[in-house]
């Protein structure tokens, strides 16, 4: 430990956490180099930074997941070694992950105790936090029903069972990760009147995001991080949103898409009626209808779980529907043969899918061989009957990886050890490179970085002006409303109104999402 | 940015295995130590017996064929994320096929014996194996439980043919005729007297050998080659991103399995055609369950199987050696068989994560 202390200060501080010269390297990464930063208690502190940047790294020093190489680390003026999560809990503090770490099949109550619970015995652990849980929800809004079950709860109660988690712990110091990334709108404005409530009760947040949103909503105090260094730190009434943009990106970045007017041509996809009872019997689509024309991009808004899945996998043919789809004028099969994904790709229809951890790459595939996923039967890509030409394919993906600036422009990299927004990039080169007649798009930015976000409203926008058609969905309304040129809104499985871009706002759009018109 | 060091693949398929390896012999050793054996005495006794002349190399060669087969076999259906448990049923249903077309079919000379047998192996396997292919396909039966069930199966339905069909009126062995001369493979003794290279003409080592070397390249080949390899392995890497791409998990399940049988029937070449020259109850002696271990041990790569299946010959034939010279018991080879796989299966991580910062310590120092 290399005490780099340039303050003496007494043990009287205003600072609940202080950390000093904090450095930690995986191997030849340094993913945390001599950072310093000063919380002060009974604050919100946004930590902001590009993915890798290094935040959540840092974050994992704190709760002692990860051990630094050197630096120290002070709770309320003390210095304390923090070896391991026990003692990152004594300490008073509290973690919120992005993926939670509950017990699904487990209650509430349950959880709140796991790990915590006072003896042998269960009861006298579970009574005195029912009694808990019930003045934290009178207090905070943090209402959950202690006997539901968690995989019963919807993502934004599940984050509150985290929360109370840690206050069942008598955290004095919260750290959430990215918490409003799984969540609604509505679900995002509840937690940070949560947040608000417990600062004014005296406790310190530490909020990790990307969002600048948020930071600028609900924080007292920024920091961005940039590669692993802290850049700055400033009051957050002190600072905006296009300087945080620039300190995290490291150059100016425009947060608004430069967009020519549309110029819509024929209609590309017809949809008339389309319906989906999903397995448990749910209607998940009631009669969707809608068209998207050549050179034009129609977002579909919605918060998410209203369809807006089951309606892209039905157009990528990974869903069987009820109802009638015309391509360029041609009948779409909704099931049977001919609906299946190769027919969708040889039909022109390209599909950057929600989630592409799971659907869109192969995460343990190369690049070159993610850039095959969906088009193996491809010509080009094959030499005879059995053989696939991966040479040819290696070359195709040197040059989309170009294209699309992936960094690193490795083909052999596996696609996991890409950054989020090079992953994205990744998947965004195979599918409009080909230059579809209507790409499908889902959550094109989510987990991207600022720099990357730019780059793919770019390239979206580059594609509609060469005469896709382009069908938007997103959770983020900033982005539906910067991107679309018609805008129509779901909710429960309905399209609930349809806006032209320029003639509406985030007002009457939310208005609509919650089912109201 | 992850903490966990990436190996490089040779280390990945040689290194870690063979550290893994000298774990478990040194934990053997102990044993054998600790029932007032020498373990040195038994090494070397080991070694010598399994490669130490043409004799011990020709036995550790003959089980390695098997184990080439079954291991390949595991690997192909796990690439596609099944766990293939039924190698053994499908090598005893494989040798039934084996055993029909040698018997019933007048083959003029080996070779279109060989190619006959091979098909007849290779289609009863695959056969055997597309049962529970298609239940897990269709059904959604868990391919473990009925891969698993389909081996007592297997068993049955041979004593059954063996007792009831196959025996020779008259005798009480519940055994197969002896197959025709003319289906006599080739010994690796007769293959290098070719090449005037002198070999033991004991041993039952045949050219099912340099067919189990081929058929590691050709599943090479077909995993990283062709397309259905593409298919299987996108499918076992991640299902959704495999339906995503238009990949039919049913058919890709299908396909999976019906190579994995075939490949598991292929084995009866050499221990039905090649050794016993007869179809008898035990044909396959276990070497379905040592293909699990085999797979497991090369990491799934042919290669790496070739590898591994060297290593359970040495092991099968050097502990028979043991067995046969020393107060070792038999039962102590078996424990020396479990721990091989105890470390290279089940405790791969303890190997792994060292090696792999070790490597992350070299590259930083490289910079």
């Amino acid at each position: 430990m290399t005490a780099t202390d340039i303050s003496p200060r007494a043990q009287t501080t205003d600072y609940a956490i202080e950390l000093r010269g904090i450095s930690k390297a995986f191997g030849p990464v340094q993913a945390n180099k001599d950072i310093s930063i000063q919380v002060r208690r009974g604050t919100i502190h946004g930590i902001v930074g590009e993915n890798g940047a290094g935040k959540s790294t840092l974050m994992s020093i704190l709760y002692g997941f990860y051990r630094a190489d050197a630096g120290e680390i002070l709770i309320n003026g003390q210095t304390t070694e923090i070896p391991d999560s026990q003692s990152a809990i004594r300490a008073g503090i509290g973690m919120v992950f992005q993926h939670f770490k509950l017990v699904e099949n487990f209650s509430v109550l349950e959880n709140v105790i796991l790990g915590a619970e006072a003896g042998g015995m269960l009861r006298p652990s579970l009574s005195r936090a029912r009694g808990l849980l019930k003045d934290l929800a009178r207090e905070f809004e943090l209402n959950v029903d202690p006997d539901a079950k968690v995989e019963d709860l919807s993502v934004g109660h599940q984050q509150r069972v985290e929360i109370l988690k840690a206050l069942y712990r008598e955290a004095d110091i919260l750290i959430l990760d990215e918490p409003t990334g799984v969540l609604t709108p509505s679900e995002a404005d509840h937690l940070f009147r949560i947040l608000r409530g417990l600062k004014d009760q005296g406790k310190t947040i530490i909020l990790i995001t990307h969002k600048l949103r948020e930071i600028m909503d609900v924080t007292d105090d920024v920091s961005v991080m940039r590669r692993g260094e802290m850049v700055a730190t400033r009051p957050t009434a002190q600072t905006s949103p296009t300087e945080l943009a620039e300190l995290m990106v490291g150059r100016k970045v425009l947060l608004r898409v430069e967009k020519p007017p549309a110029r819509p041509g024929k209609i590309v996809l017809q949809v008339d009626n389309l319906r989906v009872v999903d397995s448990q019997g749910v209607e998940r689509l009631r009669g969707i209808s809608l068209n998207v024309r050549a050179g034009e991009i129609l977002g579909i808004a919605g918060v998410a779980g209203n369809g807006q899945s089951e309606l892209l996998e039905v157009l990528a043919g990974l869903r069987d529907a009820e109802g009638q789809a015309q391509l360029r004028g041609e009948d779409l099969p909704l099931a049977g043969p001919g609906a299946g994904a190769i027919s969708r790709r040889r039909q022109g229809v390209a599909h950057v899918p929600e989630d592409r951890h799971r659907r869109g790459l192969v995460l343990r595939f190369m690049a070159w061989e993610n850039m095959a996923l969906g088009y193996h039967h491809d010509a080009a890509y094959n030499a005879g009957p059995l053989r696939m030409n991966n040479a040819a394919i290696m070359r195709d993906t040197e040059a989309k990886m170009q294209h699309f600036d992936v960094r690193p422009p490795d083909p052999l990299l596996q696609a996991e050890g890409f950054s989020g927004g090079n992953q994205q990039k990744l998947v965004l080169a195979r599918e409009m490179e080909r230059n579809p007649e209507i790409l499908l798009v889902g959550q094109p930015t989510r987990g991207v970085d600022i720099g990357a976000i730019e780059f793919i409203h770019q390239q979206l926008i580059r594609l509609r002006d060469q005469g896709s058609a382009i069908l938007l969905v997103s959770v983020e309304l900033d982005e539906i409303l910067a991107l679309s040129d018609r805008i129509a809104v779901m909710f429960d499985g309905r399209i609930m109104g349809e806006r032209q871009s320029d003639q509406t706002n985030a007002q009457e759009l939310g208005l609509l999402m919650a089912g109201m018109t | 940015m992850s903490a966990k060091g990436r190996i490089p693949d040779w280390a990945d398929v040689t290194l870690v295995p063979l550290v893994s390896v000298a774990l478990a012999f040194m934990i053997s050793a102990i044993l054998i130590w600790a029932i007032g054996e020498s373990p040195w005495e038994a090494v070397k006794l080991m070694v010598e017996g399994a490669f130490g002349s043409s004799y011990g190399w020709g036995y550790t060669l003959y089980y390695a064929t098997n184990f080439m087969f079954t291991g390949l076999a595991v690997s192909v259906a796990f690439q596609a994320r099944l766990f293939n448990i039924g190698g053994e049923g499908q090598a005893l249903v494989g040798g039934l096929g084996v055993a029909l077309v040698c018997l019933y079919i007048p083959w003029p000379h080996w070779t279109l014996a060989l190619v006959g047998a091979m098909l007849g192996g290779a289609v009863f396997g695959a056969l055997w194996a597309l049962i529970p292919g298609w239940l897990q396909a269709k059904r959604g039966s868990h391919i473990v439980i009925t891969t698993i069930m389909f081996n007592f199966i297997a068993a049955s339905l041979l004593g059954y043919m063996l007792v009831n069909v196959l025996r020779p009126q008259g005798t009480q062995d519940p055994s197969s005729p002896r197959f025709p001369p003319e289906t006599a493979l080739p010994s690796l003794h007769e293959i290098l007297a070719l090449v005037g290279i002198p070999f033991s003409r004991v041993p039952p080592v045949n050219i099912s050998l340099l067919i189990a070397v081929a058929m590691c390249f050709v599943v090479w080949y077909l995993l990283w080659r062709t397309r259905l390899g593409y298919q299987i392995r996108a499918f076992g890497e991640s299902e959704p991103a495999a339906e995503y791409a238009g990949i039919s998990p049913a058919r890709i399940t299908i396909y999976a399995m019906l190579i994995s049988g075939a490949l598991a029937g292929l084995m009866a070449v050499n221990s039905v055609m090649g050794e016993q020259q007869r179809l008898v109850l035990n044909a396959v002696e276990g070497a379905g369950f040592i293909g699990i271990a085999v797979a497991l041990m090369g990491r799934n790569h042919p290669f790496g199987v070739f590898l591994a299946a060297i290593l359970f010959g040495f092991l099968y034939q050097g502990g028979a050696e043991l067995a046969l010279w020393t107060g070792i018991p038999r039962e102590l080879i078996v424990v020396i068989q479990a721990l091989v796989i105890l470390f290279t299966g089940a405790l791969d991580n303890m190997v792994r994560i060292p090696i792999a910062r070790l490597f992350a310590q070299a590259r930083a120092r490289g910079r």
